[in-house]
């Protein structure tokens, strides 16, 4: 075969299974669903009846569908402290440290756990006689005390902070690789030139690992409105805990009602894709 | 003066990564605590006292039995080990296509990749859903498996990425001897890509591993049951039984923590190049 032929065949036999995978699985549900969410279809019947923008107007009007968002919020700033925390953690991991392996590991493996091992975990450290309320008696601040999972002006907090747990590590060590990754040659400049730990982070490690940070930021923020795991495993959506893809999954599976559910889904995807454009044009305005 | 405020600061260092630590280990180890008490310990000690007895494993016996969990590791095993291959075969192929060769479409095949990492597949789940129903795949190891295969962009990027380091000249070289690209991708490539392998090996492992919503939704039959909907279950019948709860949870984190234990200076290598520009 010469090598044009070759090409050619490669490229068709290295492509074809990835390429239907992605439109089975990533383009034709948005297609799918986008198509049902002007239908009133129960997701058995044979028969679809369109009705236009109605599952829009229920969703936007009515609160028991749109509350959903609220609970986001939690989530969306909770992802900024994550962002924060693992930048933080990842800096001063890079430069010399005593048991240095040691707190990487540690920081790093709660992102190795099973979700419903983490949901169970903190069910029993958020409980009344829990792991958390023991914990604040021991250093005096019992009166700080609280039921976080049964009030429903702490259970989001609570569940967010569960999150912020649970991802930090993987943020942590991607930011940790990226920033090893820079010579040591710049470092030495920079301490000639007298630059403290300070400008080295702002003027060396942030633009280096910029676009890992970008990367993160726009996978941890879809991750934000796309909850399901630690809501549903450890309350079930209850006690105003219920996320917009709890609150999807339920309409679908549980009540039969498909187009309501569909559209949910593509108000949730268009979200998502105009969250990540504005934050992709605010950071590239940066340059 | 420079002294007092150097020595501060790696005070500060030191308390926020031990503060940090604590925050990652004592929700985990009070959870193990519990799993070493019997029932009239659990009732009458505070979470955080260790239990009296290290030895007293009947909680465990009993999540490990009834729980069903060795049904659990073989389902969650197979159903990852045909994936994690899987992904990495498709992975890598396709970056090479994309990486190494510029054909009509290539950039917009690129760009389809892309664009589909916006797209959360959870919120898909409905209309994804219907597909795999229609394939015949609901209740059966197939619809994870092939979920898991579909379009998993962070294993392409990490591939490309490595490729981007992988001089073409040694493509060249090896077409100079006769080499059919089939052979520079099997002899060449693909081993110069083991460390980005191990990489996804890892990431798609622990993602598979973790995963509780695709097998909760696609595959209800108990006998079907993966790790985590195993451990999902315990909170029915066990809701109050929280020593057996937290053996149950101690067996799903034992052989993550051995894995981790052992693969540690991979995983974080894996990561590092993985992150590379």
């Amino acid at each position: 075969m010469s090598y044009k032929t070759q090409r050619k065949v490669i490229i068709f036999a290295f492509s074809a299974i990835p390429v239907i995978l992605l439109f089975t699985f990533a383009y034709l549900p948005v297609f799918n669903m986008i198509k049902y969410s002007f239908t009133n279809w129960d997701g058995l019947s044979k028969h679809k009846e369109y009705i236009g923008f109605d599952n829009y107007k229920a969703i936007f009007t009515d609160p028991k569908y749109f509350s959903v968002f609220k609970v986001s919020l939690y989530y969306f700033v909770a992802t900024f402290v994550q962002m924060g925390l693992a930048l933080y953690f990842a800096t001063i991991l890079s430069y010399k440290l005593r048991l240095k392996n040691f707190f990487k590991g540690i920081l790093f493996f709660p992102y190795l756990l099973n979700g419903v091992a983490i949901g169970f975990i903190f069910l029993f450290f958020f409980r009344p006689d829990g792991t958390l309320n023991t914990l604040l008696d021991l250093v005096g601040l019992g009166n700080l005390s609280h039921k976080w999972l049964l009030d429903t002006s702490t259970v989001n907090v609570a569940l967010a902070g569960t999150s912020v747990w649970r991802y930090m590590g993987s943020n942590f060590i991607i930011f940790l690789g990226a920033i090893s990754s820079i010579g040591k040659d710049v470092y030495e400049a920079a301490d000639i030139d007298g630059a403290n730990k300070w400008h080295q982070f702002r003027h060396i490690i942030l633009p280096s690992i910029k676009k890992i940070v970008q990367l993160n930021l726009i996978l941890a923020i879809s991750g934000a409105i796309s909850v399901f795991d630690i809501p549903y495993i450890m309350l079930g959506g209850s006690n105003g805990s219920n996320t917009f893809v709890i609150q999807t999954v339920d309409l679908a599976f549980k009540y039969g009602k498909y187009g309501l559910a569909s559209a949910m889904a593509v108000v949730l995807l268009i979200i998502v894709i105009i969250v990540t454009l504005v934050q992709r044009l605010v950071i590239k305005g940066d340059d | 003066m420079y002294k007092l405020k150097y020595t501060s600061a790696t005070v500060f260092k030191y308390l926020t990564l031990v503060l940090a630590a604590l925050a990652a280990i004592i929700p985990i180890l009070v959870v193990f605590f519990a799993s070493l008490k019997d029932k009239t310990e659990y009732a009458n000690s505070s979470p955080l006292a260790p239990p009296t007895n290290w030895l007293h494993f009947d909680n465990y016996q009993k999540a490990f039995v009834n729980g069903k969990m060795l049904l659990g590791f073989w389902n969650t095993f197979y159903i990852l080990a045909i994936s994690v291959v899987g992904a990495v075969l498709i992975g890598a192929m396709i970056a090479f296509v994309l990486n190494r060769f510029n054909f009509r479409g290539s950039k917009i095949l690129m760009g389809a990749f892309l664009l589909a990492t916006l797209i959360p597949s959870v919120t898909t789940q409905v209309a994804t859903y219907k597909i795999v129903n229609a394939l015949h795949l609901v209740d059966t190891p197939g619809a994870p498996i092939i979920l898991y295969l579909g379009t998993d962009i962070i294993a392409v990027y990490i591939f490309i990425q490595f490729l981007d380091n992988i001089s073409v000249s040694l493509d060249e070289s090896a077409m100079l001897d006769g080499a059919s690209y089939f052979t520079i991708f099997g002899r060449i490539i693909f081993p110069l890509l083991a460390p980005a392998i191990v990489t996804v090996i890892i990431l798609k492992g622990v993602g598979v591993y973790n995963d509780f919503y695709t097998p909760f939704l696609y595959m209800p039959s108990d006998h079907l049951q993966v790790l985590s909907t195993a451990l999902f279950k315990f909170k029915g019948p066990y809701g109050a039984q929280w020593e057996v709860i937290s053996a149950a949870i101690i067996i799903t984190i034992i052989p993550i923590l051995i894995i981790f234990l052992s693969l540690q200076k991979y995983i974080y290598n894996g990561f590092a190049q993985g992150s590379e520009k």
